[in-house]
């Protein structure tokens, strides 16, 4: 059972050694309500499959969009996520806090 | 993340030791500080009042900012009773994330068949808990009622600040209780002692009790700083 972020980082490791390209999510900052804390993992492999979470599933399916090109680029790249816009095509936090995601790739 | 920090990072963490992972936002530049290592590092004092609080965070350094992921040991609790309520906290708290020991002598309480999928030890806890290695990570529930078994483990418990000691007994149980820690000459750590264990939910059936434990461990967990007795003295 995947339950805890350590668990989470276990699995990249065995991904990543498994031969499939690899990175990892990591919120690094939150402001007001936010849904999972600082230091909270997602990890995501090549083909977008992934584990854990950086959020209540509000904003992870746009987390693994910018993972594959984190994974394609190379370079880290920081994300951050505020209120939900409706008028705009982007994921949002419907909790009304702002959250900063760090995602790398594991080389 | 160089694949080779990650697995050392998930190596400390099979072993129970506290690391913290060091990286420069900037730059991604990134370094493994192993506890042992911290005093030798730059950001040394940052490091260590992070890994006292066991929280992940941000911090600024010389100009730059550093996020620094803090992997305190995962914390476990050691039931000593292969009891009723051990049969339903176990699952529970295994569920809750904890890495779940169930210590008992008696060898009829202390089977696989009465606790699957958990690690039962039929020993005494004088012996086999100083080679478990007791730390501020555990949470020790004593629950056979029998002085002989609990109260070896209560006393190893204490020495080794475990963050949460949790006794199962009425008040007059737990006087009697105080009255054999004061003859260890151990009254200082008296207070540090659940008892009655459990948050009072009303609690009755063994797994209403079980629940009632879980929580408490859970706040003590989440509402105190893990950090040493003596550091919060200094």
């Amino acid at each position: 059972m995947l339950t805890t972020d350590e668990d989470i980082l276990a699995k990249a490791e065995d991904w990543r050694k498994e031969g499939k390209a690899v990175a990892i999510a990591t919120v690094v900052d939150t402001w007001g309500s936010a849904p999972r804390p600082v230091g909270s993992h997602l990890v995501i492999d090549e083909d977008g499959n992934f584990l854990g979470s950086v959020s209540g599933g509000c904003v992870e399916g746009e987390v693994v969009t910018e993972a594959l090109d984190v994974i394609e680029a190379g370079k880290p790249k920081m994300l951050e996520f505020g209120v939900a816009d409706e008028t705009a095509w982007r994921a949002g936090l419907s909790c009304g806090g702002r959250i900063a995601v760090y995602v790398e790739k594991v080389d | 993340m160089r694949l080779d920090l990650l697995t050392a990072l998930n190596e400390e963490r099979k072993a129970r030791r506290a690391a913290v992972l060091v990286t420069d936002l900037a730059d991604g530049d990134q370094r493994l500080v192993r506890a042992a290592d911290i005093q030798r590092d730059p950001l040394a004092d940052a490091l260590d009042e992070r890994l006292r609080m066991g929280k992940s965070g941000t911090i600024e350094s010389g100009g730059k900012r550093y996020f620094l992921t803090v992997q305190a040991p995962p914390a476990r609790l050691i039931a000593i009773g292969a009891v009723h309520i051990s049969q339903a906290l176990a699952p529970m708290a295994k569920l809750a994330g904890f890495d779940v020991t169930i210590v008992d002598p008696r060898t009829a309480f202390a089977t696989p068949e009465r606790f699957p999928d958990v690690r039962v030890i039929a020993e005494w806890p004088d012996k086999v808990l100083p080679e478990l290695g007791l730390d501020r990570y555990t949470a020790i529930a004593l629950l056979t009622h029998d002085p002989k078994i609990d109260d070896p483990a209560l006393n190893l418990a204490l020495e080794a600040e475990c963050f949460y000691v949790g006794a199962l007994g009425s008040r007059k149980t737990h006087g009697k209780r105080l009255e054999r820690l004061a003859a260890a000459g151990l009254s200082a750590h008296a207070a540090r002692i659940h008892a009655p264990i459990g948050l009072d939910v009303g609690a009755v059936s063994p797994a209403e009790i079980a629940v009632s434990i879980l929580g408490e461990i859970v706040l003590s967990l989440r509402k105190k700083p893990l950090r040493s007795e003596k550091d919060r003295a200094a």
